[in-house]
């Protein structure tokens, strides 16, 4: 999938039209088939478009595509992070129990702590990953266990009720700005300033060249350990700022907090056309992913098709995904060959 | 099973002999099974430490009982990563496949036909896999994790919410008994037999050798004359059937099947098959080490399960063991390579800021 191809360099004098570059973006055909599913769908329901719908919507979106974001700066590195479902469920619960017993402790930092546990266990990832030189799925399946079994330990099969978290948390779970929901205002905002910055910043281009190519990228000069680590402390820390969303969302937490959320991930975010092996994909796109995935959910919903569908068709519609990514980059890759040596992200 | 695993372990190192070309490579996997066979010596151990009935028999026929399903779906799914390709439908696969057959068994169909239809259609999910992966060219990580949904989401339309129940008793005894005169489970045997059989294949058949080879480096092995794709869709065939006899049996032995059955067991498999020392870049393992995997996940949940230990705290000890499995064997170059750069940094700025890739 991944669009190592070389293009031939053909020469060629026509430079690429802006309009011809957007509708080549691999994003504007999720946000397409976000608007046909959510178009088909308020027809036969009109309930669909209502305020409260939409809401229900985004929030539902706005986890998987928060992890999205983090789990494509290390997919793009040709790495992949299994781990952050446990550590959205750790720093739920961590940030959960400091509330229960200190009711007043400040939301900020409730925040703050759940973001430095994700980026902890991110570190640790990132580490292990690039000193020991191991494959980034065997560490992060193995910390998906460690983390979810000390998960366990400091649950001890206890529960966080909504009476122990402070309102003015919840709140930022249930509140809205001008009709959109603060939750995916804030995933809104992290999506911006890290799709901004993979697109504008050298060091993030540097992730692009290491997945395209990790030989070359270190014999170009690029400290790929350092790129990856920092990938891999990004995306902990996202998951956990995702914990403490978690839990401002749901309001309560337990053991299974988050259990589950890798597969769903990945699966959003190469849905939105990061190619599982490396160097390409964007944020934007991943986190368009999540709300694809998650529009169809209640879409099911919404048209009465009872909601045992859901699975089967979200698996269908992933395989149908990667298949079209798969025919995209090969259209895209002969096209290049003939018309231009220009080489662009897909 | 301990004894078992001795007795085995030699043939390894005999086989490094005979190809000296891979010595290094069979040296280093040696190792590993060895460091199996400590840890799980160490294992037992333990076990009988905190517990003194830890070796009854009893307690064997119930680790056995266990780990049955996961461990018979390690097996195909370690020929799979020895290709370089991984397949994460496999749990998904198991629930469907019980579904499937509870179904059919529901609506009147004799158990033996129920069963069979589960089997086919084990072979068709492994078929999509298998044609997807290999023909349409699609990672596989991805595409199992896309049937991975669809499997299970399929055994949600055709069962949920229901559970059934009543499946023969002359079968459902695998979840009860030994097999008569020893104390063996069913589902043990049957992995013996089948982890017996997947050794053959791997360690001493050209089908074997092929699929190292692909694992290895698919190109060569494709201009080598090994028909690399048509290897992959029986592999990934053979793992949709594997895993639906899987199914089968988890549900004779609980004597029910709803649609979650096995849901999350995919990575309790994959991390089994790792642990036993195949890489996941492909190319390089053991079924000795796999089954040695098996063991002593199996004698450590077992111990901890009998001190009382929770279930997500047991986890830690398996995530522990991965991350060390693939850790220690790295770990010499790793400090090999910091001192070298340490003693870079020390004389002569290299132009190369960063040997770190």
């Amino acid at each position: 999938m991944s669009v190592i191809t070389a293009p031939a360099p053909a020469p060629t004098d026509r430079p690429v039209s802006r309009l011809e570059s957007l509708l080549r973006a691999r994003e504007l055909g999720i946000a397409l088939a976000i608007i046909v599913v959510f178009g088909l769908t308020t027809l036969n329901n009109h309930a669909f478009a209502h305020a409260a719908s939409i809401q229900q919507l985004l929030n539902g979106a706005a986890l998987i595509a928060l992890l999205g974001v983090g789990e494509t700066l290390v997919i793009v590195t040709r790495n992949v992070d299994l781990s952050v479902g446990s550590v959205v469920g750790l720093s739920a619960y961590i940030i959960g129990d400091l509330f229960k017993h200190n009711h007043d402790m400040s939301v900020v930092l409730g925040f703050v702590i759940a973001i430095a546990v994700g980026a902890a266990i991110g570190a640790i990832n990132g580490l292990v990953t690039t000193v020991a030189r191991v494959p980034s799925l065997v560490v992060t399946l193995a910390m998906l266990y460690i983390v979810r079994g000390f998960d366990g330990v400091i649950v001890n099969g206890k529960t966080i009720d909504p009476d122990s978290i402070p309102t003015a948390f919840t709140a930022v779970g249930y509140r809205t700005l001008f009709g959109i929901p603060w939750l995916a205002i804030i995933v809104a905002v992290v999506v911006a300033a890290v799709g901004y910055a993979m697109r504008s910043f050298r060091s993030s281009r540097d992730l692009y060249a290491i997945g395209s190519n990790p030989d070359a990228a270190e014999l170009a000069g690029i400290p790929a350990g350092r790129r990856v680590f920092t990938a891999f402390l990004i995306s902990g820390a996202l998951a956990g700022l995702a914990g403490a969303l978690f839990l401002a969302l749901h309001a309560q937490i337990d053991v299974s907090g988050g259990s589950g959320y890798e597969l769903t991930v990945v699966a959003a975010v190469v849905v939105g056309g990061v190619a599982i092996f490396g160097g390409s994909g964007t944020v934007l796109g991943a986190a368009l992913g999540a709300v694809l995935l998650n529009t169809i959910n209640q879409a099911l919903v919404a048209s009465k098709v009872s909601s045992f569908w859901n699975g089967a068709i979200a698996g269908g519609l992933l395989l149908a995904a990667i298949a079209f990514d798969r025919w995209l980059s090969l259209r895209v890759a002969r096209s290049l060959q003939s018309a231009e040596g220009a080489h662009r992200d897909l | 099973m301990t004894s078992d695993m001795a007795t085995k372990t030699p043939v390894t190192p005999r086989r490094s002999v005979v190809e000296t070309g891979k010595r290094a490579l069979w040296r280093g996997v040696r190792r590993w099974e060895s460091a199996l066979v400590v840890v799980l010596i160490g294992a037992l151990i333990f076990g009988s430490s905190e517990r003194p009935n830890f070796l009854s028999p009893m307690n064997f026929f119930y680790t056995g009982l266990n780990m049955g399903e996961i461990a018979i779906m390690a097996l195909p799914l370690t020929l799979i990563i020895m290709t370089g390709e991984i397949d994460l439908s496999v749990a998904s696969m198991l629930g469907l496949s019980g579904t499937v057959m509870g179904v059919l068994f529901s609506n009147g169909w004799p158990i033996w036909l129920a069963m069979a239809a589960a089997l086919v259609v084990g072979a068709l999910g492994g078929t999509l896999n298998g044609v997807l992966v290999a023909k349409v060219g699609l990672p596989s990580i991805a595409v199992t994790i896309g049937t991975l949904t669809l499997f299970r989401g399929i055994a949600v339309i055709l069962l949920a919410p229901r559970t059934i129940t009543g499946f023969p008793l002359s079968l459902t005894k695998i979840g009860v008994v030994p097999i008569q005169g020893t104390q063996l489970a069913y589902s043990t045997a049957i992995f013996l037999v089948m982890a017996v059989v997947a050794g053959v294949v791997l360690h001493a058949t050209p089908l074997g050798r092929a699929l190292v080879a692909i694992g290895l480096q698919p190109e060569a092995a494709q201009f080598a004359g090994i028909r690399v794709n048509r290897i992959k869709i029986w592999l990934y065939v053979v793992s949709g059937v594997v895993c639906a006899f899987a199914g089968i049996l988890l549900t004779l032995k609980n004597s029910s099947v709803s649609y979650d059955a096995g849901t999350g067991l995919e990575l309790n498999v994959v991390a089994i098959v790792l642990f036993g020392g195949v890489s996941i870049f492909g190319g390089r393992g053991t079924v000795i080490g796999v089954v040695l995997a098996v063991a002593i996940v199996g004698a450590l949940q077992q111990a901890l399960t009998q001190m009382n230990v929770q279930p997500e705290v047991q986890n830690i000890v398996i995530g522990v063991l991965l991350l060390i499995s693939v850790v220690i064997p790295n770990s010499g170059e790793a400090i090999r390579r910091i001192r070298d750069r340490a003693r870079r940094h020390a004389s002569t700025p290299s132009p190369r800021n960063s040997p770190n890739a």
